[in-house]
């Protein structure tokens, strides 16, 4: 008896999903809402919605008297970051940035041009995890072992003195601007740790691009009678700068979004992060740390921009 | 052409790739150091008592639990949007469809103190208190992407004309999804999933400002690179990490091998 009560009960549920799989199928258009309605509603309410929030906070000011936010539509917030101190602090993540994509590509190229054109077989899967190891695994560990080199009594400073070459290091420090006391609270070591930290995402999507260029364009240059390296220059640059524009675009907005890793290792001048996260933690001062976070938003936009001309989307 | 690298690229490349992986090196040979006060190097002497330290420190292994809590549910609701998005991003063409593969990608796109500022306005602006449900809205929302392009991918090289046979067949829908769609799918999204679970674990910048007092073990390890109080202990528990992060790194690069996928494109 349980057994056809059961049999009816499932029957009975077959019956009801195939009449959901017949509407579904009678209108596409109900399987499309069907998925794609959650994952809309969820980053539409809960990172779009966010998105506005912030950017809703960055048009408030605070009250200078009561030092809480009036809500009330104003630009004066966004007046704030043009001060001097302020402004300083745009400078210098943006020239950060800066110096970080482009050392990022230039350490990069000859990594991912190995991997892609000569690397075979078992090399080229050591190359493969030799990136994605680090580019997955843990940015605070990554970032901890540099505190770890770049310390006084660290491996670099024991490194140079054992070469007795402290000297170039001293006469290295001394030069105003990238130098410091020492090189964990210099700008030196802060462009390491990022340049370190970002590496991958470099390498990653030139070696996409690279591996797209057909060999025989490079034999038709050599038959052509280029030299390698003019081959370099003319043909495979230009052909791997999808690449390097898209891998510029995470090492770009990386370095100007973190506050982390100036925080640990640098001087004690701020960047764009971590002065968001102090303006509104213990300054308690969320318009403006919403509108310092909003300047990244609308560098990447332009950057966005241009990168899409070069046709980085497609070397994504 | 191929076969012959020049020896300056070479030595290029193979100096970029010691760049990436001496620095991880060097944290496991710091966990072993007898020196507790300082970074000293060469290390004095070399000791497996801090792991025994570390094993017997119980905020530790609440960080710990609470970080893999946080992350199994973030990727369980990671994986279940990521592949209905995927699935209509790859399947169908529609009114918006680039707006929607936009939207995946965005909260990894901008960077992440965006993110967590933005979701910190929204919390206090709906007077949402710090729980641990804030803390996996923040990480579901970015790791969704890491699902979505695995699945996207897969989804793109598995032929509708499948899906079609088997409907054709007298198929449901539901019939197609269990013996036709899952088996295609299920490395892709095991994959997806495991670096999704990477990546939470991992992840710090969103979770101080969705965290609230809680200790995440990323947030635990960043009040000691701050203001390091017990540096032995932290050599230990930073060498642990990258080991357990390695195992899924591995176990979604031997399932998604042989498939085209780069795993984790585009992270």
């Amino acid at each position: 008896m349980a057994d056809v009560a059961a049999r009816a009960r499932n029957s009975a549920r077959a019956a009801a999903l195939s009449r959901v799989s017949d509407a579904l199928w009678r209108r596409p258009s109900l399987l499309l809402l069907a998925l794609v309605v959650p994952p809309l509603l969820w980053l539409g309410i809960v990172y779009l919605g966010s998105l506005f929030a912030l950017l809703a906070h960055s048009f408030f000011s605070i009250d200078e008297f009561s030092g809480l936010v009036k809500y009330e539509l104003t630009l004066k917030t966004y007046a704030e970051l043009f001060r001097a101190s302020n402004f300083d602090i745009l400078v210098r993540t943006i020239l950060m940035a800066s110096a970080v994509t482009v050392a990022a590509a230039v350490v990069a190229f000859p990594i991912a041009y190995f991997a892609a054109r000569h690397a075979r077989g078992r090399w080229k899967a050591a190359f493969y995890l030799g990136v994605m190891l680090p580019l997955w695994s843990s940015y605070l560990v990554r970032v901890y072992s540099w505190k770890l080199i770049l310390a006084k009594e660290g491996i670099l400073n024991w490194v140079f003195e054992t070469l007795r070459l402290t000297w170039l290091l001293e006469a290295y420090l001394s030069v105003p601007g990238i130098g410091g006391n020492s090189l964990s609270v210099s700008w030196t070591g802060t462009f390491l740790v990022f340049l370190y930290i970002w590496l991958p995402f470099m390498i990653l999507p030139v070696q996409a691009a690279l591996e797209r260029v057909p060999p025989s364009m490079l034999e038709a240059s050599g038959d052509l009678g280029a030299r390698p390296g003019q081959t370099v220059r003319n043909v495979v640059l230009p052909l791997a700068l999808p690449g390097i524009a898209a891998g510029s675009i995470f090492t770009f907005s990386l370095t100007m979004g973190d506050y982390i890793i100036p925080q640990i290792v640098g001087t004690s001048a701020r960047m764009i992060g971590q002065a968001v996260y102090q303006f509104q933690g213990t300054a308690g001062n969320i318009p403006l740390a919403a509108a310092f976070a909003v300047v990244p938003v609308v560098v990447m936009g332009f950057y966005l921009t241009l990168a899409r001309r070069t046709g980085a989307f497609d070397a994504l | 052409m191929r076969s012959r690298a020049a020896l300056g690229l070479k030595i290029a490349a193979i100096g970029g790739l010691l760049f990436l992986h001496l620095p991880i090196l060097l944290i496991f040979i710091y966990a072993f150091t007898t020196e507790d006060k300082s970074y000293q190097w060469p290390p004095p002497g070399l000791t497996l008592k801090w792991f025994a330290v570390t094993w017997n420190r119980p905020d530790v292994w609440a960080a710990l639990g609470l970080s893999l809590r946080v992350a199994a549910i973030s990727t369980a609701i990671a994986m279940l949007l990521g592949t209905l998005c995927a699935a209509a991003v790859a399947r169908s063409r529609f009114f918006g469809r680039e707006a929607v593969s936009l939207l995946v990608i965005l909260p990894i796109a901008l960077p992440g103190i965006i993110t967590g500022i933005s979701l910190r306005s929204a919390f206090s602006v709906a007077d949402i208190p710090f729980s641990f449900w804030t803390i996996v809205l923040g990480h579901a929302t970015f790791c969704i992407v890491v699902v979505y392009n695995n699945a996207v991918a897969r989804f793109r090289r598995t032929s509708g004309s499948l899906i079609e046979a088997s409907m054709d067949l007298g198929a449901t829908h539901f019939q197609t999804l269990r013996f036709v769609i899952m088996p295609n799918m299920a490395t892709a999204l095991l994959a997806g999933g495991m670096l999704a679970f990477a990546l939470s674990f991992d992840e710090v910048i969103v979770t101080t400002f969705t965290a609230g007092q809680q200790q995440t073990l990323p947030i635990w390890m960043l009040e000691e690179l701050v203001r390091p109080r017990q540096r032995p202990v932290t050599n230990v528990v930073a060498m642990v990490v990258v080991l357990v992060t390695f195992l899924p790194i591995l176990g979604a690069y031997h399932l998604s091998r042989g498939t085209e996928t780069v795993a984790g494109q585009g992270k």
